[in-house]
């Protein structure tokens, strides 16, 4: 048995773990955090992506012991107060979902890709979530999704608007770079 | 499925790692980022007793230049996105990172590393080729010391390099390539997979023509290759789409490629010939795109 700690969503773990439990079942089976779901057998899938160290993972293909010390946010720990984030709230209203399954990893993997270029294509969208799976979707209704959310977090981050006639229409105070704000996430 | 059991050491030294490897003999293995091995212990293809993380060893990691000869100096656990966004390697050695961007999906990119990809010698990853076309030097330490190994001779067979079981692979040395064009074609048939087929070409041109050429090949063998023939070709012919087009043909010449679900050999020599001409185009600056 290996010792490890790490916090997860915000709360700090220490446990004694096998170094082959890997990071998704020490999430789901040791911690009960089951918003997490397992999608395949060969990491293609996506399904458990979670962020670790600010970085979005496959967690089926991470060892627990590999996190030791680190920091994790699963979909669990995006909502604050029950109060969604810009992309919750728009994979919901866009209907970015049929079954869900591949929902809370397509989540976090479209937080990191924000993270990284908050005003990206659709195309660049599509490369982004390469790595993450829907049977169900045609991903159309996933990209408009993200499309929301990003114009919706760039809405948030720029400065209160001016009086009425003054900046750009898409509500960025003029001359704002498009990928102002990197160090705000989701 | 859920891996074997396995012993787990973190060593914080290479020293450290190298010795646990060695006393830990042929049950023993190197854990980089875990992207191919942990998929391996998942399907139980492997069954090592030991695994020895090289995750917190912070030497192994990072881009450098090498004063002497200006060659960079990429740590084997530079992961493959920090590959993609150094400034040195996109600087001295774009092909680097334009191949690195196809590889995988950006969860996989984030933990899996340089050096693991190479020591992998998968005939379907993307960067063993990469490196036998910038004509690469892996740098490997063990228990009877350091050896610097050109990417020719790293690659022996299929998942087999000439590293012993005991030695870390610890730096990858790349020649800058600054003025040569370059660019990493991939076959591939869904949007996160292994190249069928995959061609790295770099060219450096002298007025209208091609004055050198370097072309990898990503599974064309059990181990990637250079498209000999076609270099040859190349070298000070036209850069225009016919003279590239006819040293193109000769891209499968001397290969082995294996038959799979997704390809017969034949069918592979085909793209070889068809990605060697856009590969090559495209670095030369003469195709459509
Ligand atoms: C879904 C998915 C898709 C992928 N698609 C691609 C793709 O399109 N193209 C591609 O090229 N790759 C692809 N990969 C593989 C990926 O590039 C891996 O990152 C890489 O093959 C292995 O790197 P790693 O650091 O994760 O190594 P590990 O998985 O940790 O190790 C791999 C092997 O190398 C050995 N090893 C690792 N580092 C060293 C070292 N420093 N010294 C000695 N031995 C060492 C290990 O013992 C092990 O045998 C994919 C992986 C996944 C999960
Ligand atoms: S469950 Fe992790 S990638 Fe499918
Ligand atoms: S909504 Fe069913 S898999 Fe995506």
């Amino acid at each position: 048995m290996t010792h490890i700690s790490m916090t997860v969503d915000g709360t700090r773990y220490e446990d004694e773990v096998e170094p082959r439990l890997l990071l998704i079942h020490y999430l789901r089976d040791h911690l009960g955090l089951t918003g997490t779901p397992v999608g395949c057998d060969t990491s293609n899938c996506g399904a458990c992506t979670v962020e670790l160290d600010g970085d979005s993972v496959k967690s089926c293909n991470v060892l627990a012991v590999q996190a030791d010390g680190g920091e994790v946010t699963t979909v669990q720990g995006l909502a604050s107060d029950g109060a969604w984030t810009p992309l919750q709230t728009a994979f919901h209203e866009q209907h970015a979902l049929q079954c869900g399954y591949c929902t809370p990893g397509m989540i976090m993997a479209a937080r990191d890709l924000l993270g990284e270029n908050p005003d990206p294509t659709p195309e660049e969208i599509r490369h982004g979530l390469e790595g993450n799976l829907c049977r169900c979707t045609g991903y159309q209704n996933i990209v408009r999704a993200v499309l929301a959310a990003a114009a919706e977090e760039r809405r948030r981050r720029a400065p209160a608007p001016r009086p009425a006639g003054a900046g750009r229409p898409d509500g960025r105070p003029e001359g704002a770079p498009a990928t102002a704000g990197q160090e705000a996430r989701t | 499925m859920i891996p074997a059991a396995f012993d787990y050491a973190r060593p914080d030294t290479l020293d450290e790692a190298v010795r646990t490897l060695h006393d830990g003999g042929e049950d023993a293995k190197v854990l980089a980022g875990g992207q191919s091995l942990i998929p391996i212990l998942r399907l139980r293809l492997a069954f090592p007793e030991l695994l020895v993380d090289l995750g917190r060893i912070p030497e192994l990691r990072g881009v450098r230049e090498d004063p002497a000869t200006g060659s960079l100096v990429i740590g084997a656990m530079t992961t493959h996105h920090d590959v993609i966004h150094d400034p040195l390697v996109r600087r001295h050695a774009g092909l680097l990172a334009a191949a690195t961007e196809t590889v995988a999906d950006p969860a996989v990119r984030h933990r899996g590393t340089l050096g693991g990809s190479l020591s992998h010698a998968d005939p379907a990853g993307d960067l063993p080729a990469v490196l036998l076309a910038l004509d690469g030097e892996m740098v490997a330490v063990g228990p009877r010391g350091r050896r610097t190994l050109p990417a020719r001779e790293f690659f022996l067979d299929y998942l087999r390099t000439a590293l012993a079981e005991d030695e870390v692979l610890v730096e990858i040395r790349v020649p800058r390539t600054d003025g040569w064009g370059f660019h990493y074609e991939k076959f591939s048939r869904v949007a996160q997979g292994w190249a069928v087929v995959g061609v790295a070409a770099l060219v450096r041109r002298d007025d209208g023509r091609v004055a050198e050429a370097r072309i990898g090949l990503t599974n064309m063998g059990t181990t990637p290759l250079r498209a000999s023939a076609t270099e040859a070709a190349l070298a000070g012919a036209g850069a225009g789409p016919d003279a590239v087009a006819h040293a193109a043909e000769a891209a499968a010449e001397g290969t082995r490629p294996a038959s799979d679900l997704s390809a017969t050999p034949a069918y592979r020599a085909h793209l070889a010939r068809v990605l060697t001409r856009r590969a090559v185009l495209a670095a030369a600056g003469t195709g459509r795109r």
